[in-house]
C-alpha cells in the first residue's frame, strides 16, 4: 500500500522535474546558468491561470485531445513498475494495454491538430502518424525479449526481473535492446534528434506543431501529459539500462529517483551534442531501432 | 443442454422463420402502388425478425446444442438437412443485426420518394441477401448450400449494381461477378470432393474426416480458394474495394459486415470436418492472414475514396481473423489447447467486433455521402460542425476499428497478442511470437488510415462548396449507427461477456479446448474491461479539472493561428492525400501510387495539375492480363454463343442426353 502511494505520488509530482534537469543540462553545455530546475512547474502553474483562446474552426474533438493524452499517460503510469517496486496495477497481458494506450493518446492528439484546419498542424500530425507507426514494432520486440527473459506476461515481473545477473547472461541481447529503446524513447517523446521541443514555428517540427493552437489550461495539460509520457517511457528504459536494486524498499525508491535524473541528464547531453536529423533520415533511424530490437529478440528465442 | 421454458416456441424454428420473413420482407413492396409503403413494411418485418431471431440465436448459442431438421424435398441429392449448432447460431447474430439496422437506415438513406425506379429492387434483394445468408449457415446439405450460396452471390450483385446507369458501378459489378463465380467453381469441386469422401451430399460430421489422404489436401486448397475469394483474403481480394465502394452504403455495410464473414464461415465449417489437421494448414492460413492484414491496411492508407478506404480495411480485418484462425489451427495441430483457444477466441470475437464497427462506419459513410455528394475525401472537411451527432458516432467506430482501448477492437486483438506471447515459453512454435510486431505495425498503419479518414472528413474547414452546409441526418439513419456504437462500447467495457458468446463455438472445433477452464481468460479480460473504465474515469477527471480551471479565466475565440500568415484558405489545409503522402513514401515498396507531378518551369509557371492515385497492383498487373489472355485464347468458343434461344435449348437437351447415356 505504501509503495502504491509513493508510486502514484512520484508519478504525479516528478515528471516536470525531468524537463527541468534536461534544460539545465543543456544550459550547462551551452555555458549558461539556465532556468531553475523547477521552471517547468512554474510554467505549468502559470498556464493554468491564464485564459484560453479557441479557434473558431474547432469542435469538441479539439478539446478532447489534451484530456485523452493526459488520461492515457496517467493510466500507463499505473501499469509500469518504478524501480524495484511492482506497479500498483498489474495483470497478465498488461504490456499490450500499455503499448496501445499511447496509440489512443496519439490518435486524439492528431485528431485535435487536424481539427484546427491549419496546414502546420496537419503536417505535424501526418509526421507523427507515420513515425509512430514505425516505432510501434520496436516496443513489441522489446516486450517479446523481456517476456522471454522473465517468463512472464506482465510488465512488473518482466521489468523487475532485469538485474546484473540477467545482463551477464544475455548482455548482447539487452545491449541491443537498450540501443533500440533509447531511440524509441527519444522519438516518442519528440526529443532531439527527431524533433525539437523548444521551437514552435519551424516547418520541421512534429509534436510541438500539433499543439500550436492550444492555450491556457489546455496547454498546461499538454505539457504535463508530455512530461508524464517521458517519465513513463523513461521508467521503462531505466529498468533495462540501470537495473540497480538493493532490497531495502526506501533505498530502492531513492535509487529509482536518481536513475530517472541520470536519464534526464543523458537526454540533455544527447540534445546538446546532436543536431536535429533531416526528416528523410528519421524513418531510417526508426527502422534501425526496430532491427536492433529484432536482433535482441532473435538472440533470446533462438 | 438448456431446457427451454414451456410455452415458448423452439428457438431454432424461430430463427429459421425469422430468416424466411426477412427474405419475404421486400415482396409486399413489389405490388404496392404507393412508393415508400413497401420500404416501411420491409424495415418493420426485418426489424421484427431480428427481434425474434437474435434472442433465438443467443439461446441456441449458449445452450451449446445442435437442433437438426430435415426438409422433405424431391431432389436426388440426399436428405435436405437444416441444423443450427453453436457455430451457425454465432454467425446468425450479425446477419439479423446488420440486416435490421441496414433496412431501417435505408428509410432515410435511400428513400422511395426520391428513388422510385431503384428502391423496390433494392429492398427486395436486400431481404433476399439477408435471408440467403441465414439459410446458408444452417444448411447441412452440400447442394442446398451451393443453391443459397448462389442466391446470396447474385442478390449481392443486383444490390451492388443498383445505380447501373454509372459506368464504374457496372464495371465493379462485372469484376464482382467474375470473382464470385470463380470462387463458386471451386466450391462445386469442394462439395463433389466432400461427397466422394463421405458418400453423401450431407456435410460430414465434425471430426469425421481424416486429413491425411491427398483428397483432403485438395479439399483444403479448393476451400481456401472458394471461400477465400468470398472473404477477400489476399490475393483473392480483387473484387472487394470497387464492389464495396460502389454499392449503396447500407448494402456495403451488409457486404462488409456480414457477407465477407460467409466466406470465413465456409472455412470454419470445412475445417471442423477434419480431425488432426496438418501443421501446414495453420501455417498457410496464418501467413495469408497476416499478409492480407498488412497489405490491406497499407492500401487503405493510400486511398482517397472514403468507401474504398473502408473496403481495404475490411481486407485487413479479414486478414486478422484469418491469422487468428490459422493460429488456432496451429494450436490444434500441435495439441496446444491454450493456443487453440486464444487464436479461435480472438478470431471469432473479431468477427463479431468487425460486424459492429464496420457497418457503423459504412452507414456513417452513407450519411457523409448524403451531406457532401461525393466519396472523395479531398473534397470534404469540417462536417463535425454541421452534424455533431453523426461525427461522434463515427468517431467511436474509428477508434474501435483501430483496435485501441477502451473499445471492442482492442479486445480481440489483445487475445491474439496474448496467444502469440503465450508461445514464448512453449517448446514448439516459438517463432509465432514474431507475428506480434507485425500486428503492431498493422495497428500503427490503421491509426494512420483512420486519422486520415476522420480528419479529412469531419475536422478542419470544408475543402469544397459541397461540404460547406452539412445537415444532421434523421433518426432513422442515426439510430442504427447509435446501436452499433453502443455495442462497440459495451463489448469494450465488458469483454468477458463477449468471450462467453464465443466459447460455445470453440467447442465445435475442439471439445478439449471448450473444456479448458476459461476462467483465467475471463479474469484477464475482466481486468481489460476494468482498465477501460479507469481510462474513461481518468479522462472524465481530466475534463472536470480543465473545466474548473477554465471557469475562472477568460475564454475567447479567434481564427486558427496561421503562424503569422493572415490569408489562410481551406485549400491550404492538409488534405487526405497530403496526410498520407509521407506514410506512402515510407512504405513505398508495399503501397503503389501513380503520381503525376507538375513540371513547373520559368519564373511565372502556368497552373498545373498534381495527381496521386493509388493503384490496384494485383488486379491491373496480374489478373487483368490473365483474363485478357484467356479471352483471346478461348475466342473460338464465342461461335457457340449467338443469342438464338432454340439452339441453346438444343445444347441443354444434348448435354442431358449425353450425360444419361454416360450414366448408364
Amino acid at each position: 500500500m505504501t509503495n502504491s502511494i509513493i508510486h502514484i505520488f512520484l508519478a504525479i509530482v516528478m515528471p516536470p522535474l525531468l524537463l527541468g534537469v534536461i534544460a539545465k543540462t543543456k544550459a550547462a553545455f551551452a555555458g549558461r546558468v539556465g532556468a531553475p530546475f523547477l521552471q517547468p512547474y512554474y510554467d505549468i502553474l502559470r498556464l493554468l491561470h491564464k485564459g484560453s483562446v479557441f479557434s473558431t474552426t474547432t469542435t469538441w474533438v479539439f478539446r478532447a485531445g489534451p484530456i485523452v493524452a493526459l488520461a492515457t499517460a496517467a493510466v500507463a503510469a499505473l501499469l509500469i513498475p518504478f524501480g524495484a517496486h511492482p506497479s500498483p496495477v498489474s495483470f497478465q497481458g498488461d504490456m499490450i494495454l500499455y503499448a496501445y494506450l499511447f496509440a489512443l493518446g496519439r490518435f486524439f492528439t492528431m485528431a485535435a491538430a487536424l481539427d484546427t484546419g491549419s496546414s502546420f498542424e496537419g503536417m505535424g500530425s501526418a509526421r507523427e502518424a507515420t513515425y509512430s507507426c514505425l516505432a510501434e514494432p520496436t516496443l513489441f520486440f522489446a516486450l517479446i525479449t523481456l517476456s522471454r527473459l522473465s517468463g512472464s506476461y506482465s510488465l512488473s515481473p518482466m521489468l523487475v526481473n532485469i538485474s546484473f545477473g540477467v545482463w551477464l547472461d544475455s548482455g548482447a541481447a539487452l545491449l541491443m535492446l537498450v540501443g533500440g529503446m533509447f531511440i524509441v524513447l527519444l522519438a516518442e517523446n519528440c526529443r532531439i534528434p527527431f524533433d525539437d521541443p523548444n521551437t514552435h514555428l519551424e516547418l520541421t517540427m512534429i509534436h510541438e506543431v500539433m499543439v500550436l493552437d492550444h492555450s491556457g489550461p489546455a496547454l498546461a495539460i499538454i505539457h504535463y501529459a508530455a512530461a508524464l509520457k517521458l517519465f513513463v517511457l523513461g521508467a521503462f528504459f531505466v529498468h533495462l539500462a540501470l537495473p540497480y536494486a538493493t532490497g531495502n524498499p526506501y533505498l530502492d525508491w531513492g535509487l529509482f529517483i536518481i536513475s530517472m535524473l541520470e536519464l534526464a541528464v543523458v537526454i540533455g547531453v544527447v540534445e546538446s551534442v546532436m543536431a536535429r536529423l533531416r526528416l528523410i533520415r528519421i524513418p531510417q533511424l526508426l527502422v534501425a531501432a526496430t532491427i536492433l530490437a529484432a536482433f535482441s529478440t532473435l538472440l533470446v528465442i533462438r | 443442454m438448456y431446457s427451454f421454458p414451456q410455452g415458448f416456441p423452439d428457438p431454432a424454428i424461430v430463427a429459421i422463420i425469422a430468416a424466411l420473413i426477412t427474405g419475404c420482407s421486400g415482396i409486399p413492396g413489389l405490388f404496392l402502388r404507393r412508393p415508400g409503403a413497401g420500404q416501411v413494411i420491409a424495415a418493420g418485418l426485418t426489424l421484427l425478425s431480428a427481434l425474434a431471431g437474435i434472442p433465438a440465436a443467443l439461446v441456441l448459442l449458449l445452450a451449446r446444442s445442435a437442433a437438426t431438421y430435415t426438409l422433405n424435398w424431391g431432389l436426388p441429392f440426399g436428405a435436405c438437412e437444416l441444423s443450427i449448432d453453436p457455430l451457425s447460431a454465432f454467425f446468425l447474430i450479425p446477419i439479423y443485426l446488420v440486416a435490421a439496422a441496414g433496412s431501417v437506415f435505408a428509410l432515410g438513406y435511400w428513400p422511395a420518394a426520391g428513388n422510385r425506379s431503384t428502391e423496390r429492387g433494392l429492398t427486395f434483394f436486400y431481404g433476399i441477401l439477408a435471408s440467403s445468408m441465414a439459410i446458408l449457415v444452417t444448411a447441412r446439405n452440400g447442394v442446398l448450400f451451393l443453391m443459397v450460396w448462389e442466391i446470396m452471390a447474385l442478390s449481392a450483385y443486383f444490390l451492388l449494381v443498383t445505380e447501373h446507369d454509372r459506368e464504374d458501378v457496372r464495371r465493379a459489378g462485372i469484376v464482382y461477378l467474375i470473382a464470385t463465380h470463380t470462387g463458386s467453381a471451386a466450391l462445386y469441386v469442394l462439395f463433389s470432393l466432400l461427397a466422394a469422401q463421405s458418400g453423401s451430399f450431407l456435410l460430414p460430421a465434425a471430426g469425421s474426416l481424416s486429413a491425411l489422404p491427398p483428397a483432403a489436401m485438395a479439399i483444403a486448397v479448393v476451400t481456401f480458394v472458394g471461400f477465400g475469394a468470398k472473404a477477400g483474403i489476399m490475393p483473392l481480394h480483387i473484387w472487394l474495394p470497387s464492389a464495396h465502394a460502389n454499392a449503396p452504403s447500407h448494402v456495403s455495410a451488409m457486404m462488409s459486415g456480414v457477407m465477407l464473414k460467409m466466406g470465413l464461415y465456409g472455412i470454419f465449417r470445412t475445417l471442423t470436418f477434419f480431425h488432426d489437421p496438418p501443421l501446414a494448414w495453420g501455417i498457410v492460413l496464418t501467413a495469408a492472414g497476416i499478409i492480407s492484414a498488412l497489405l490491406g491496411i497499407a492500401f487503405a492508407v493510400a486511398q482517397s475514396d472514403m468507401k474504398r478506404l473502408l473496403a481495404c480495411s475490411s481486407i485487413e480485418n479479414i486478414g486478422i481473423i484469418t491469422a487468428g484462425l490459422g493460429v488456432a489451427m496451429l494450436g490444434i495441430s500441435s495439441h496446444n489447447t491454450n493456443l487453440a483457444y486464444l487464436g479461435m477466441a480472438g478470431a471469432l470475437l473479431h468477427i463479431l467486433n468487425h460486424s459492429f464497427f464496420k457497418p457503423l462506419l459504412f452507414l456513417g459513410s452513407g450519411v457523409i455521402i448524403h451531406a457532401v455528394g461525393t466519396r472523395e475525401m479531398n473534397l470534404m472537411g469540417g462536417l463535425a460542425k454541421g452534424m455533431p451527432r453523426a461525427a461522434f458516432l463515427f468517431l467511436i467506430g474509428t477508434v474501435a476499428i483501430c483496435g485501441i482501448p477502451p473499445l471492442n477492437g482492442f479486445v480481440s486483438e489483445f487475445l491474439l497478442y496474448f496467444g502469440f506471447f503465450s508461445q514464448l515459453q512453449a517448446s514448439s512454435l516459438v517463432y509465432l511470437v514474431l507475428l506480434a510486431p507485425l500486428l503492431a505495425l498493422v495497428g500503427g498503419l490503421a491509426v494512420v488510415a483512420f486519422t486520415k479518414l476522420y480528419g479529412s472528413v469531419f475536422l478542419g474547414t470544408p475543402r469544397s462548396p459541397g461540404a460547406a452546409h452539412p445537415h444532421e441526418p434523421g433518426l432513422t439513419m442515426l439510430l442504427p449507427m447509435a446501436l452499433f456504437a453502443l455495442l462497440c462500447l459495451l463489448a469494450g467495457l465488458m469483454p468477458q461477456m463477449a468471450l462467453r458468446l464465443v466459447t460455445p463455438v470453440i467447442g465445435a472445433f475442439m471439445p478439449q479446448a471448450a473444456l479448458l477452464n476459461p476462467a483465467e481468460f475471463d479474469v484477464v479480460l475482466g481486468r481489460i474491461g476494468l482498465m477501460a473504465l479507469v481510462l474513461l474515469g481518468a479522462a472524465a477527471a481530466a475534463a472536470l479539472f480543465w473545466w474548473w480551471r477554465m471557469g475562472s479565466a477568460r475564454v475567447t475565440s479567434a481564427p486558427t493561428w496561421g503562424c503569422g500568415y493572415q490569408r489562410a484558405t481551406a485549400r491550404m489545409q492538409y488534405g487526405a492525400t497530403s496526410f498520407s503522402e509521407l506514410a506512402v513514401s515510407v512504405f513505398n515498396g508495399i503501397i503503389r501510387q501513380r503520381v503525376k507531378r507538375p513540371g513547373l518551369s520559368g519564373l511565372f509557371p502556368a497552373s498545373e495539375q498534381c495527381d496521386d492515385r493509388p493503384t490496384e497492383t494485383v488486379l491491373e498487373r496480374v489478373i487483368a492480363p490473365l483474363f485478357t489472355l484467356a479471352g483471346v485464347s478461348f475466342a473460338f468458343l464465342r461461335r457457340l454463343q449467338h443469342g438464338r434461344m432454340h439452339v441453346y435449348m438444343i445444347y441443354i437437351f444434348a448435354t442431358l442426353f449425353i450425360l444419361m447415356l454416360w450414366a448408364h
